[in-house]
């Protein structure tokens, strides 16, 4: 395996041809599919993983479903199982699929090519980030086969209850699932810091920041706040670690367990909570903020039209990230706080909608007089939108101190963040992978069973959570498994359970139709060419597809102009692609 | 949660500062063509291994700031004892501060050429860092014999937490060290480790700046900083 020493990477603006010598090659089929430096290799291998895992995760709900809408039926689904499941599901949704997707897929993906590199600038700390994050994966589904099972903590693992006895899976659950999270961050880190710099030091030549691809900036903001949140869930794991497992008190407060004094002594669940969060908020807009770049990118191509509005969108990317930073605590609103805390918290928190609704505008705008193809890529940027804006709303709601004491611990805030950091980000993922699977693979994906697999997943997603906001509201409470007979809850509310639950099972079978059109296309796909879309960004423009390694054959591209000269007035096309050159100067550097 | 968000702020200047070097208020939709001078316009002329260390010390300076943070607002608790710092820790502060003196040293002979000067920077560099985390574990086995036990006290949790998440910092700087040191060995030229040897003296000149506000922490020092801190937030 031969990697490339630091030194002697490209320093500053790579040249037009790039010597052999400086690109790492692999030697064998090992090197090349298997513990490659490729970044699309690496891609794909999160992909996979981030897939695989996440189909667990998605089980995981079909049986939570199961318990809701028909309590009492199931004989292996108990309370601590319950539990667990939420635990397990959460967590593996949020950090392992969505962050790792985002970051890892996406991100190892698109940032090379759209950016006109020939890799990531530390390819060989790229590979171990991919080798470290599957360790984290490994490790945390090996805690369904540990006695005791995974933990059933919650997905925010408050102590003091996340450790102490009463907790499913105190024994191995607990400790595996904090040790995979600190694996998780470690990997993390490593690819976090390719895509930075990547960004910042691998552009081609003409490509300024504010050329790049909305995409782009997407992940690269989310890459910059998940370096700098995640050490706070370090932070917080290796406590809550320690309390565990050598008895010291940072977060457990004196108290008896089984009648029995425990060891702990003075601790604050409180400081856990501020760690959590301050993790955790941002976290939020990691995974939104490449989705946001992802669909500005879908929308701009399939409606034929230049976004609307670019330098406000990345305005309002860099502003989104910067406000996420000081808006932790407003979930914390019942942990009792000061309330001159939680009023500045709703503040910040409020003005968060203001560059959010300026994307959401611009959109839109992007959208108006656009020439509209209503492809399954389209159809699922359109989605977002919706979603986005129906779990923003509700967002509104619960950012207010008043409005979130009586929700808080509701199936509200559960249908709120599933509409706005589940549903929308998925849909984003999705349409993603419509659009760029026949740069990865030369195949489209199959339109009638896209066509499907969307209409089902969106009305279906719908028909899950909207009621669950009636739920929310009629004041069923989280994280119970059976509420049983409960004066406030009306006979009707078990009803729209069960149709939830059904409504939930036939989402999860169109994900099984996605997964066969992935694998079918493969063989069986249309031929892509090298720009079915007719898209103007520079991932588009490679001289083979799939690219091949090292992205761009013997020359580098040169980029010209921004990533969005769709129906420009006078072109022979409808787009204009970044590398080619304005009338008058010569193709240096581009290819056809 | 003031350090982090003091740390934050810095962070945010930093990057508002670059930002505004940007020309982030360009319209793109307006200009085709070459940019003028694209050089200065795409990306600066630093090494990317160079940039990669900056964002990796942003992220371990988040990390420390979020340890500090949170012992803050721990220490605030009725059940907080603070422990006497072992007097070692200055001798070992001393030599982290050698180490760090050593590695500019060899940065220094390698930009005048001189291999020799490099190697005897990095040897010293590395010995120093070695007997400083030989020095932290003496002074965690003193204060094990004096009955400072890791859970006896927050207090004592996180003198020997912080210690050992800095120790493992420089375990991982003299990796780094190790193989800048094993290619000088094999007869590389002063040119062709001098961005190794840079990157090696700035990781350590961090890692000493992180321990000296960290020795302030421990010893006390910055209690009334922390307390100015703490009532500007409430």
């Amino acid at each position: 395996m031969v990697d490339v020493p630091f030194d002697t990477v490209v320093a500053g603006v790579p040249p037009a041809e790039v010597g052999e010598v400086e690109l790492y090659h692999p030697r064998s089929w090992w090197t090349r599919y298997v513990f490659s430096q490729d970044a699309k290799v690496i891609a794909i291998q999160y992909s996979i993983t981030a897939m695989s895992i996440g189909m667990v995760a998605l089980v995981l709900s079909w049986l939570m479903r199961l318990q809701l809408g028909f309590p009492g039926t199931f004989s292996f689904i108990d309370a601590n199982q319950y539990l667990q499941l939420i635990t397990m599901h959460g967590m593996i949704m949020v950090i392992y699929l969505l962050t790792a997707l985002f970051l890892g897929g996406f991100g190892n993906y698109l940032i090379p090519l759209m950016v006109g590199a020939r890799d990531m600038v530390f390819p060989y700390v790229n590979m171990l980030s991919y080798w470290v994050y599957l360790l984290a994966v490994v490790v945390l589904a090996s805690t369904f086969f540990m006695p005791g099972g995974p933990t059933g903590a919650g997905w925010t693992l408050y102590p003091p209850q996340a450790i102490l006895s009463g907790t499913p899976g105190q024994d191995w659950g607990i400790v595996l699932m904090l040790a995979s999270l600190i694996l998780f961050i470690i990997g993390f880190t490593m690819g976090g810091l390719n895509y930075v710099v990547t960004v910042l030091q691998g552009r081609t030549r003409g490509m300024t920041l504010m050329r790049l691809p909305l995409t782009v900036w997407g992940i690269f903001t989310a890459t910059v706040m998940a370096l700098l949140a995640f050490p706070a869930l370090f932070v917080a794991s290796v406590m809550l670690l320690l309390d565990r497992l050598l008895g010291t008190s940072f977060f457990m407060p004196t108290l008896v367990e089984m009648g029995q004094l425990t060891k702990y002594g003075g601790g604050s669940p409180i400081l856990f909570q501020h760690l959590f969060w301050f993790f955790g908020h941002p976290e939020v807009y990691i995974v939104a903020l490449p989705a946001f770049g992802i669909i500005s990118d879908l929308i701009s191509v399939h409606a034929r039209k230049n976004i609307f509005g670019y330098r406000m969108m990345v305005w309002a990317i860099v502003g989104i990230g910067a406000l996420s930073f000081v808006v932790w605590a407003h979930h914390m609103y019942v942990s009792g706080m000061n309330p001159y805390f939680g009023f500045f918290f709703a503040t910040t928190t409020l003005i968060i909608a203001i560059p959010t609704a300026i994307k959401v505008y611009n959109w839109v705008l992007t959208l108006w007089r656009g020439d509209i193809h209503l492809t399954v890529p389209m159809l699922f940027a359109l989605a977002f939108i919706v979603t986005f804006v129906n779990g923003g709303l509700t967002g509104l709601f619960l950012g207010n101190v008043v409005v979130d004491v009586p929700l808080s611990d509701t199936m509200f805030v559960v249908a709120h963040f599933h509409m706005v950091m589940g549903i929308a980000p998925i849909m984003a993922v999705f349409g993603g992978i419509y659009h760029w699977y026949p740069k990865v693979t030369g195949r489209m994906l199959n339109e009638a069973l896209g066509r499907f697999h969307f209409w089902v997943s969106f009305l279906g997603a719908y028909a899950v959570f909207f009621p669950m906001h009636y739920l929310g509201l009629l004041g069923r409470p989280r994280r119970y498994h059976d509420i049983g007979e409960t004066a406030f809850i009306p006979a009707s509310a078990h009803d729209l359970n069960a149709f939830m639950s059904v409504a939930a099972l036939i989402v999860g079978f169109a994900q099984l139709v996605f997964l066969f059109n992935l694998i079918w296309s493969l063989f069986k796909g249309k031929e892509a060419g090298g720009n079915p879309w007719g898209a103007a960004s520079l991932e588009w423009q490679t001289p083979q597809t799939p690219p091949g390694h090292g992205n761009w054959g013997k020359e580098l591209p040169i980029v010209y102009r921004w990533a969005y000269d769709y129906s420009v007035p006078g072109a022979t096309r409808d787009f204009v692609p970044q590398n080619e050159p304005p009338a008058g100067l010569s193709a240096q550097g581009s290819h056809p | 949660m003031s350090a982090i968000i003091l740390f934050m702020a810095g962070i945010a200047a930093i990057a508002g500062w670059w930002l505004s070097q940007q020309r982030l208020t360009a319209k793109p939709w307006l200009e085709e063509g070459l940019m003028v001078d694209f050089r200065e316009e795409s990306t600066s002329s630093l090494p990317p291994a160079k940039i990669g260390l900056g964002v990796f010390l942003a992220v371990v300076g988040s990390l420390f700031a979020l340890f500090i943070s949170a012992y803050s607002m721990r220490m605030n608790m009725v059940d907080w004892r603070a422990l006497p710092v072992p007097r070692l820790l200055w001798f070992n502060t001393g030599v982290l501060v050698t180490s760090s003196i050593a590695l500019q040293w060899a940065y220094m002979a390698a930009r005048r050429n001189d291999i020799d000067g490099v190697m005897i920077g990095l040897c010293a560099g590395g010995a120093s860092a070695v007997t400083f985390l030989v020095g932290q574990l003496l002074a965690w086995r003193q204060l094990n014999a004096a009955g400072y036990f890791l859970a006896s006290n927050p207090a004592n949790s996180f003198f020997y937490l912080i210690t050992a998440v800095h120790g493992l910092h420089l375990m991982g700087g003299l990796a780094a060290l190790g193989r800048t040191t094993a290619k000088v060995w094999r007869g590389a030229e002063a040119t062709q480790v001098r961005l190794s040897t840079e990157l090696c003296a700035i990781y350590w000149h961090f890692l000493l700046l992180v321990w000296l506000v960290l020795l302030g922490l421990l010893t006390g020092w910055t209690d009334d900083f922390l307390d100015i801190c703490r009532r500007l937030l409430t």
